[in-house]
């Protein structure tokens, strides 16, 4: 076995398992903080995440297309299209809670469940036909700006490319700030007290209708600027491609512990590097008898022991009890 | 009250001479009655490029085409299906086609995994398939008396792709596939002649990732190959090498037929300028008799033809001829009697001189090996030809 080679790819496997893993964590705190307002798993959350990512598309392909993509410098670009893939889908967002879910409040738990797969199912295919019918395509692919694919190379087999530190940068810019906004503001402990008790928490006049639109608003931002950085990262994007990470982003916030924010954020990052670790170091491992292709298994297959040991999740659920 | 039976009885028979008379009226102009073509291939999704390609370059022939039939008093029609390059839905729109009298020939599909399954259901009333694209050697390797194909065989265009990187004095070689029939199988017969040929197998990995190929791009890069080879189809071969000339990783990329498509330059951009794939179909450009067919698809449809567009024209015609020559008597012709025409044909089409063997491969295919010249889509016509050969296709093993 080449030892050898298995260290030497080491630093670099760890640096792809990381920008995936914080990609997952931006997507998983959408799921994660809904549940924690409202008990149920909004599987919506996959096409807010990719509706973010056509937003930002458009938006470089239209400033292409004025010639203005060179013009303009690039971090000016990047901050641009990340807040108009923030701004969509947190509109998007709320606008689904308002329409599909509030309705449906009083009802038995699993019902809101439906709707948000039959709303799944519906923003994919008004992606799909609006985007047939405006640029007839289907898959669509992120510009590639040549500031962004410049790499620093640190040693032989190790490098980084300037998206992936523009990934990581975001990513923990974007945590930072949604840390700051639950635990040090007002309306972060609004937030906290409707998932605590929703109707103690309106007898102490918190407006609980507004506190859970404010979580899907801001579950929304963090999915629309995965959004923008998964296609700026992986530059292909289909109405369809935001199914998987989607589902993946779900399995990090029930390992890290569903309601649980930083459990959110710790799950997308061990995700993240199980799935890298794996599809790197089967193949190597195994002498090619089990290849990359076993990658979700294997990363599965630890999640599953981590949650029998752990049936909570790493940091455990939604804490319910008095503080 | 007492008008209302009356009243509803009238508007009852009002509404049923209205629902017959269309019926009435089209029997007449029907005459002999309608024969259809079915075209099956993916008009959605992220093949759609190819599988309307196919789609029109049928229409286009059947148009041209038909005028024989037509004097016999038939009416002519394609109808196409759209099998979403995934088996169950082919499979499912087989079902339809199979029920539906009037459809006595297919011209489909693009991908092997689809057609195999799907054709086992033409197989059930001996509906001829005429296959554009499958290049799987199953397709034909069944000896079905219904499934033909005017395109080559994977078996000898892998063996024509790993025999292009020993030319190219490439000693070593790492393949990546996407799991399917059509992918792994064709990466399979690369893999053998490379090694029976020396050159050094780094790797052979099969994944169904669409988006982030970094993982398996890593140990890629460390291993430093000197030829990338993708077995897969264009949609997720494009992305994967756009993501590998980002990493650095510098081998010479390689593919098969799967990445015969402008979508690929679309995709991946300069990454893909300059790598070669092999194709059991040639460009249109490379056909001498398939000018006027190009110019003919420009005008109607307002772009160029996606490659097996001139396939499904040829297999589209060969259909029509099949089916004239069963339909001698003026009949209504049997889906067998078209079938055993369609074996039977000889046919000078714009992709070469046309003939099937017994079990219904072409009996003489064209295999090429071309190279990406630019990274706009427009130009991908013009891909230049590195080699080209003409292969017997192999006789039948049992």
């Amino acid at each position: 076995m080449d030892f050898e080679l298995l260290l030497a790819i080491f630093p670099q496997v760890l640096l792809d398992g990381i920008i995936l893993g914080f990609m997952y964590a931006l997507i998983a705190l959408g799921y994660t903080m809904v549940y924690g307002v409202l008990e149920f798993i909004n599987f919506a959350h996959s096409e807010i995440f990719i509706f973010g990512a056509f937003v930002g598309v458009e938006i470089l392909l239209a400033l292409r297309a004025g010639g203005l993509l060179e013009t303009i410098p690039w971090p000016l670009v990047l901050v641009g299209v990340l807040v108009a893939g923030m701004l969509a889908s947190a509109a998007l967002a709320v606008t689904i809670e308002r329409v599909a879910y509030r309705p449906l409040r009083g009802a038995p738990r699993l019902i809101p469940l439906i709707s948000a797969i039959g709303m799944s199912f519906f923003l994919q295919d008004v992606i799909r036909l609006f985007e047939s019918l405006w640029r007839n395509a289907f898959n669509l692919v992120y510009p590639s700006m040549d500031a962004l694919n410049r790499r620093f190379e640190i040693t032989e087999t190790i490098d980084i490319s300037m998206k992936s530190l523009v990934v990581i940068v975001a990513a923990l810019a974007m945590l930072w700030g949604l840390h700051t906004i639950v635990n040090r503001t007002k309306i972060g402990t609004a937030i906290r007290a409707v998932a605590e008790d929703q109707a103690a928490a309106s007898l102490m006049g918190i407006n609980v209708n507004r506190m859970i639109s404010l979580t899907f608003l801001i579950g929304g931002a963090m999915g629309g600027a995965a959004g923008v950085l998964f296609g700026v990262q992986y530059s292909l994007i289909n109405p369809y491609t935001g199914f998987i990470p989607g589902l993946k982003a779900f399995t990090a916030a029930v390992l890290g512990g569903i309601g649980n924010i930083p459990g959110a954020m710790l799950g997308g990052l061990v995700l993240g590097l199980l799935e890298a670790f794996a599809a790197s170091y089967m193949s190597l491992l195994t002498n090619g008898a089990f290849g990359a292709e076993y990658k979700d298994i294997f990363a599965f297959s630890v999640l599953i022991l981590i949650l029998i040991l752990r049936p909570k999740g790493l940091l455990g659920e939604v804490v319910r009890e008095r503080a | 009250m007492k008008g209302t039976p009356i009243r509803s009885v009238l508007t009852v028979c009002a509404a049923l001479a209205m629902a017959l008379l269309p019926l009435g009226s089209g029997l007449d102009a029907q005459g002999k009655g309608t024969i259809k073509i079915a075209t099956q291939s993916p008009l959605s999704g992220g093949q759609a490029a190819l599988g309307e390609g196919i789609k029109l370059g049928a229409q286009l022939a059947v148009e041209k085409f038909k005028g024989p039939l037509e004097k016999m008093g038939f009416r002519v029609e394609v109808v196409p299906f759209d099998d979403q390059a995934k088996p169950d839905v082919g499979v499912a729109n087989a079902r339809n086609i199979i029920a539906d009298k009037d459809i006595i020939a297919v011209v489909g599909h693009l991908n092997s995994g689809v057609a195999i399954p799907s054709s086992d259901v033409y197989k059930e009333v001996t509906l001829a398939m005429i296959s554009p694209a499958n290049t799987s050697p199953i397709v034909t390797d069944r000896n079905y008396p219904n499934v033909n194909r005017v395109c080559g065989r994977d078996d000898v265009q892998g063996v024509v792709g790993s025999e292009f990187a020993a030319g190219l004095k490439a000693k070593s070689v790492y393949i990546v596939h996407d799991k399917t029939t059509y992918g792994q199988g064709v990466a399979e017969f690369f893999r053998d002649d490379a090694k029976k040929k020396g050159i050094q197998l780094m790797g052979f990995e099969g994944t169904e990732e669409k988006s982030n190929f970094d993982p398996i791009l890593t140990p890629i890069r460390a291993k430093n190959p000197a030829v990338l080879y993708f077995g897969g189809i264009y949609d997720q071969a494009a992305p994967f090498f756009k993501q590998a000339r980002e990493k650095g990783i510098k081998a010479r990329f390689m593919g098969p037929d799967g990445m015969d498509s402008s979508d690929l330059t679309k995709i991946a951009g300069k990454a893909v300028v300059g790598m070669n794939y092999t194709s059991a179909a040639g460009p249109a450009s490379a056909l001498p008799r398939a000018k006027g067919f190009v110019e003919e698809f420009k005008k109607k449809f307002g772009k160029n033809p996606e490659p097996y567009a001139a396939e499904a024209y040829d297999s589209a015609a060969i259909a029509l001829k099949a089916i004239a020559a069963a339909a001698k008597g003026g009949k209504m012709p049997a889906r067998e009697a078209v079938a055993a025409e369609v074996r039977k044909v000889k046919h000078s089409g714009i992709t070469g001189d046309i003939e099937f063997d017994s079990k219904g491969d072409r009996k003489k295919s064209n295999y090429f090996v071309l190279e990406v010249v630019s990274d706009n889509p427009e130009k991908w016509g013009d891909n230049k030809i590195v080699k080209q050969l003409a292969i017997a296709a192999p006789a039948a093993k049992n």
